[in-house]
């Protein structure tokens, strides 16, 4: 059996990723973990964090998701993701430019449903933030 | 009879509607490329979708499940999502929406059901507005400028989501048309609410899907959080379904329009040519029998 694992990405505009690696680390909603070839299936839902990949042991990428869910089976791992970044596509002044222009449209809002909204976009953003620095 | 000015107007004012019609066929059979390469794109992350709810559903049917999936056990209030494009001359595209629309809530008000109405797109909202102006809770237009994002859809199933937690409303159906190629376009009642659970198909993947899942956290943690998720991946596959025909549909009603308008030119080139003919006959015969009363 191969020592790698099928990597798929997908956005709901389209397919981002899919390719050949040696282990993925998801940021599950109760933990990161990581997937290696051979995983035990599962479904999990993902909190705002970093995915890494591994190839030859060595991080190649790192992507930045807002939030999704992950299904792992013994020679897959899909990503279903509603937002996605990758690390070297973004600086921290841009995020945190936005930041501070969700934070003023935060206070031009009145409707509650609105704000929520606006509210959790900010704190999805200083989780970005954060993994950047 | 026409006067030999009037036909030559006529033809000026035909030959460039026929130049508008072809203009805009192009335009069309550019955008429909466009939004089929869209909804292309965007299967994967359905069909993935739908194989989680159907190895999730299995799981959390024995446990009632959530609102989302099971209904709330009454069916007396309906929603109706009523998605067609914002502008016309798209041939039949609109009004066999709104007539599949039309129908339905008649059918529901016979049955002694509340009917709700949320338009997406303009020209619905235009062709219901006249029957059951009362039933329409709301319009949402201009999803599809530059091009039909999720954040519209996902906005949209937020308000949705929200009605149905609110209690508004205990059946939500999305209906629109899918696309079958750019000559038709089929009709589609979709039920979003409760969701439409696919079967897990025995297909070359089955011992991929039927797989024994863990689940972190548990099934109604991830189905709580993946429902809502699946019912903004319908809305959103439905109006890039929507938007790919309402291109279609404009493109194959443009071409008709042109050769219709093609078949009119040479029609009245015809009788144009025929009156100046005529005209020339009536001259001479003047002339002649002028000279001959000499």
């Amino acid at each position: 059996m191969a020592d790698t694992t099928i990597f798929e990405m997908v956005s709901p505009e389209k397919l981002l990723i899919s390719k050949e690696v040696g282990m993925v680390v998801v940021p599950g909603s109760e933990g990161n973990f990581g997937v290696l070839p051979r995983h035990t299936p599962m479904i999990a839902t993902l909190r705002p964090g970093v995915i890494d990949i591994h190839e030859d042991g060595k991080v190649t990428d790192r992507i930045f998701v807002a939030s999704g869910f992950a299904e792992v089976t013994e020679t897959r791992c899909t990503v279903l993701a509603e937002e996605a970044t990758a690390l070297s596509d973004v600086t921290v002044a841009d995020v945190e430019k936005s930041i501070a222009d969700l934070q003023d449209d935060l206070k031009d809002t009145t409707d509650e449903f609105e704000r929520g909204r606006i509210e959790a976009r900010i704190d999805v953003q200083s989780v970005l933030l954060a993994a950047l620095r | 009879m026409p006067s030999l000015k009037d036909l030559k107007v006529r033809i000026g004012s035909v030959k460039s509607t026929q130049k508008i019609t072809a203009a805009m066929k192009m335009v069309a059979a550019a955008k429909l490329r466009r939004a089929q390469e869209q909804a292309e794109a965007s299967r994967p992350y359905s069909d993935r979708m739908q194989r989680m709810i159907g190895s999730l559903a299995g799981a959390a049917n024995q446990a009632g499940g959530p609102k989302l999936l099971v209904g709330t056990g009454s069916d007396d209030s309906h929603l109706l999502i009523v998605a067609t494009a914002d502008r016309g001359l798209c041939g039949g595209f609109n009004s066999s929406i709104a007539r599949a629309a039309r129908n339905r809530i008649i059918a529901l008000q016979a049955a002694g059901k509340t009917v709700k109405v949320l338009c997406v797109g303009r020209k619905g909202r235009d062709q219901l507005r006249r029957d059951y102006r009362d039933l329409i809770i709301d319009t949402v237009e201009g999803i599809a400028k530059p091009r039909v994002s999720f954040t519209t859809a996902d906005e949209l199933t937020d308000r949705v989501i929200k009605m149905f937690n609110d209690g508004e409303f205990d059946v939500c159906t999305l209906i629109f048309n899918r696309f079958q190629s750019a000559m038709t376009q089929i009709v589609t009642e979709q039920r979003l609410i409760p969701a439409s659970v696919p079967e897990v198909a025995e297909d070359d993947e089955a011992s991929d899907s039927n797989a024994l899942y863990d689940y972190e956290p548990d099934e109604e943690g991830i189905l709580a959080a993946l429902l809502p998720r699946n019912v903004a991946t319908q809305i959103f596959s439905g109006l890039l379904e929507n938007s790919a025909s309402e291109h279609g549909a404009r493109m194959t009603a443009m071409d008709n329009a042109t050769r219709n308008a093609g078949d009119m030119i040479d029609q009245l080139t015809l009788t144009y040519n025929r009156s100046r003919q005529a005209v020339i006959t009536k001259e001479l015969i003047e002339i002649i029998s002028g000279a001959e009363a000499v």
